[in-house]
């Protein structure tokens, strides 16, 4: 790998660091009532809101209809994910080092996975706290579930809902772009290498 | 020109009389004819309809601020709509949030005469910068119990009140100074001052010799805005009305209608008119905070109230003060003089230059304008003719620049638009009249239903007025809307003064009666104006932050409920223990950290107002149980949709019961 590759490898380790500067996703809500807009900020290591209360008023929103109350407190991942996103920065600037080709791919590779992991967790979740609602809940509407959209809109009784990804999950895919990237710009001159081993 | 004085003299008088007369029968003649609403929609623009409208959802330009007069509170209207946005409680508790019945908040109408829950509030004056309005802080004198308070336009609540020592009807106030170094309050009524702190106990026969009247000095915090009375000038024993600072050259001066110069003790409305000329004050409270400053300033005992809320606790606090500090006008030369002016002035308005000293005098055939630079001139040339308790009185021609001619009747303030223009409010001949003040003449009229107190244009005593619209504040309504038994809603008026001729564009009926009015534009304010207080910052004694630390304890006979409330319950809502005659405080803390959800809490049979809480605050009803039994709270503010389940029990028992204290939600204790 050339010098330049390398430093593209580190680029690509450290985009990941966009995860701890924004969000990795946002629910946005608007109803007649809330003109302003509700927002829902899912990061990397916590759950927040446009504003300080956001969640607190999420929470109240959603005990009329039996969902269960979210805390960040309540994700496992929340505390795990951090470490994750550490090991493939460290990782990704080590492969950059050592200079690696097949390391870059079993990075990325792994990288895609770990995204994909994540992006089925969220759903996993949303699923749960839509349909998982208490029974005793003062507003029933039969047959009704409130899963929130993965990505795009949805409409839930009277919230609009559009769920996007934030800058945090740009990061993941400049890492992962980046790292591509640098596997195919890589490959050029070890092929030519190789066809020469061929030859001989 | 002394031939002019002369003359005035002697036609003023007679003139005014006349012209009254005439007056009440031009009034008489307008309201005639029933049924059909008011007798004439003289002079309303064709396209006033659509001059203020304010199409649904969006917002008016301006904010104003009305007084309430007899009401003690402030009312928030938009401009040019003419929507009521909101009451802002100040001197007078307001059953509608609490304000003076809650235990938070009563300390704000604490007085060295006790608890007093009412008072008239009048003038309404913006705090400022440079001159100009700032937004941050709005200003109002309690008249009859003397007092300002200070409301912050971040939260739009009353905040802080001082009651003034050595007053009685605080209506020439409060009049901040172009940076709000001081608000200053004069007294209406002079008294005989005991010079301990109190009125002196004599016979109203022994007016002229012992009654004074006195001018406070309030020194405002320049970050804060908190308010203390720097030091008083103990003043002839006149009656004060209305000030104004001055602006450019002059404003290190203050100017001060007076009346009542006859000192008479009984009957005034005749005692007072007496005399052809009362006076014009001119004070430099510059030159008498430097004289407070270095020593001239005597002390003598005091006893008055100091009150403030804090913004943390949301609790408010009085402070009683002890001492004030005084100064004397003989003692400290070129500090005070007397202009005289025709009887019995109203206004005193200075023109955006800060050259024209305008005097509306309500008996007056004119509007006499005197010149600052003149007023300079005249002090350097001892222009005087006489003093009055060392005070200079200038000659008359020495500081008249021009006197407006034929303005109509009973002319009683005057505002400006910053293009060279004067408006004055006539109430007998029920006018705003414009004039110029390059030549002092009439150049439009526009008659206002029925007899204008006080106007206002945004900013139009301010050094940049924006000469746009112009309320006119009538006193008489009469006909103007559907009749609603013997008590009418008082009448505002917006005019249109953008263009050469004045044009009507709307009535408003507004809250008891304006005195006067402020208005700023809305991006001054709107965008500092809090949503919810931080529920993190509030640092009340008995805050509860959740409903896990929500508790019932008993202190002797006081039992303290700490009460958390949120969409759409409250924590306790089961409460027992509770005896007759027990003193049950219920602290409820607004849990909410959302925009627009305040939560009311009553209680059956409590001898007091609901108190409306704010997101983030906690606030306390006191509540004394007369009698064993089983009373319902409740949430007093639709605040969603399950608002009406938002309620619950408190059960007393006889006094002596073994029945423990317990509190719960739903079916199980709150965990600890």
């Amino acid at each position: 790998m050339k010098a330049y590759q390398k430093v593209l490898m580190i680029i690509a380790a450290l985009s990941l660091g966009l995860l701890f500067l924004f969000p990795m996703w946002k629910i946005y809500l608007t109803a007649p009532q809330y003109p302003e807009g509700l927002e829902m900020h899912i990061w990397v290591n916590q759950i927040a809101g446009n504003t300080a209360g956001a969640i607190q008023n999420f929470n109240i929103l959603n005990h009329y209809i039996g969902m269960e109350p979210i805390h960040a407190d309540s994700f496992a991942e929340l505390k795990i994910m951090p470490y994750i996103v550490i090991f493939f920065m460290v990782t990704g600037v080590l492969i950059a080092f050592i200079g690696k080709r097949k390391l870059v791919l079993s990075w990325t590779v792994l990288l895609m996975i770990a995204g994909a992991v994540g992006i089925l967790d969220f759903y996993l979740w949303l699923e749960k706290f839509g349909t998982n609602l208490d029974p005793t809940a003062p507003i029933k509407v039969p047959g009704m579930t409130y899963v929130p959209p993965l990505l795009g809109h949805k409409t839930l009784l009277n919230f609009e809902a559009l769920s996007l990804p934030a800058w945090g999950s740009f990061g993941i895919f400049l890492a992962i772009t980046i790292s591509a990237l640098v596997y195919f710009l890589s490959r050029k001159k070890e092929a030519k290498h190789n066809a020469k081993k061929v030859m001989v | 020109m002394k031939s002019l004085f002369k003359t005035f003299k002697k036609a003023a008088p007679a003139a005014a009389f006349t012209l009254a007369l005439a007056g009440g029968a031009v009034l008489q003649g307008c309201s005639g004819g029933p049924g059909e609403g008011s007798a004439t929609a003289a002079g309303v623009a064709s396209d006033a309809a659509q001059a203020v409208y304010v199409a649904p959802g969006k917002h008016d330009e301006y904010y104003s601020f009305l007084s309430g007069g007899f009401n003690g509170q402030m009312s928030v209207y938009g401009l040019p709509s003419g929507r009521l946005l909101k009451i802002i409680p100040v001197f007078t508790q307001h059953g509608e949030n609490g304000y003076g019945y809650n235990e938070e908040s009563k300390a704000m109408l604490m007085t060295s005469h006790g608890f007093v829950p009412w008072d008239d509030l009048h003038h309404p004056k913006l705090s400022r910068t440079d001159g100009m309005t700032d937004g941050r802080w709005l200003f109002a004198n309690g008249n009859n119990t003397p007092r300002v308070a200070r409301v912050d336009l971040t939260t739009f609540e009353t905040v802080e009140i001082m009651e003034i020592p050595n007053s009685a009807g605080n209506h020439c106030s409060p009049y901040p100074t172009d940076n709000n170094e001081y608000v200053i309050a004069g007294t209406r009524f002079s008294v005989p001052l005991d010079m301990k702190g109190a009125t002196a106990d004599v016979s109203m026969n022994e007016y002229a010799d012992k009654f004074r009247g006195s001018i406070s000095f309030i020194k405002v915090d320049q970050e804060k805005g908190d308010m203390e009375l720097d030091f008083q000038i103990l003043v002839p024993g006149f009656d004060y009305d209305l000030a104004n600072g001055g602006k450019g050259p002059s404003s290190d001066w203050v100017f001060f209608t007076t009346y009542n110069t006859e000192q008479a003790g009984t009957l005034k409305e005749l005692g007072a008119s007496q005399n052809d000329r009362d006076y014009l004050a001119a004070v430099n409270w510059k030159l008498a905070a430097k004289y407070a400053a270095e020593g001239k300033a005597r002390e003598m005992p005091a006893n008055y109230y100091h009150n403030k809320m804090d913004k943390d606790t949301h609790i408010a606090k009085s402070t009683i003060k002890k001492t004030v500090r005084y100064l004397l006008p003989e003692e400290c030369p070129g500090m005070m003089y007397l202009i005289p002016a025709p009887k019995s002035p109203h206004g005193i308005d200075v023109d955006p230059s800060g050259e024209h000293m305008v005097v509306s005098g309500k008996l007056a055939a004119t509007i006499p304008v005197f010149s600052f630079s003149k007023m300079q001139e005249a002090i350097k040339n001892k222009s005087f003719d006489g003093e009055i308790n060392g005070i200079p009185v200038f000659k008359y021609e020495s500081v008249l620049k021009a006197e407006v001619p034929e303005p109509g009747l009973g002319p009683l303030h005057t505002e400006f638009d910053g293009k060279g223009n004067a408006y004055t409010s006539m109430f007998v001949s029920s006018e705003v009249v414009k004039w110029k003040l390059s030549d002092f003449t009439v150049v439009d009229r526009m008659p206002v239903y029925y007899s204008v107190g006080h106007l206002m244009i945004p900013g139009g005593d301010t050094k940049n007025p924006d000469g746009k619209y112009l309320v006119a504040m009538n006193k008489i309504t009469k006909d103007r809307y559907l009749p609603t038994g013997p008590e009418l809603a008082h009448s505002a008026q917006l005019i249109d003064i953008s263009g050469e001729k004045m044009r009507m564009l709307l009535d408003f009926p507004t809250v008891a009666e304006p005195h006067y009015a402020q208005a700023i534009k809305a991006d001054k304010v709107a965008p500092n104006s809090v949503k919810f207080y931080d529920l993190a910052k509030n640092t009340h004694p008995h805050a509860v932050k959740k409903e896990a630390d929500a508790s019932v304890t008993r202190q002797g006979n006081v039992v303290r409920v700490k009460m958390t409330a949120i969409r759409s319950h409250m924590t306790p809502d089961n409460i027992e223990g509770v005896q007759v005659g027990d003193t049950v405080l219920f602290h409820v803390t607004n849990l909410e950290q959302d925009w627009d959800v305040p939560h009311g809490f009553a209680v059956m049979g409590a001898n007091t107002a609901e108190t409306l809480i704010m997101p983030g605050a906690t606030q306390t009803l006191r509540w004394v149980p007369k009698k064993a039994g089983v009373f319902p709270f409740y949430c007093t503010d639709f605040c969603s949709a399950l608002h009406q389940e938002m309620q619950g029990y408190i059960r007393v028992s006889p006094k002596g019961s073994n029945v423990p204290i317990t509190f719960s939600t739903g079916k199980k204790k709150p965990s600890a």
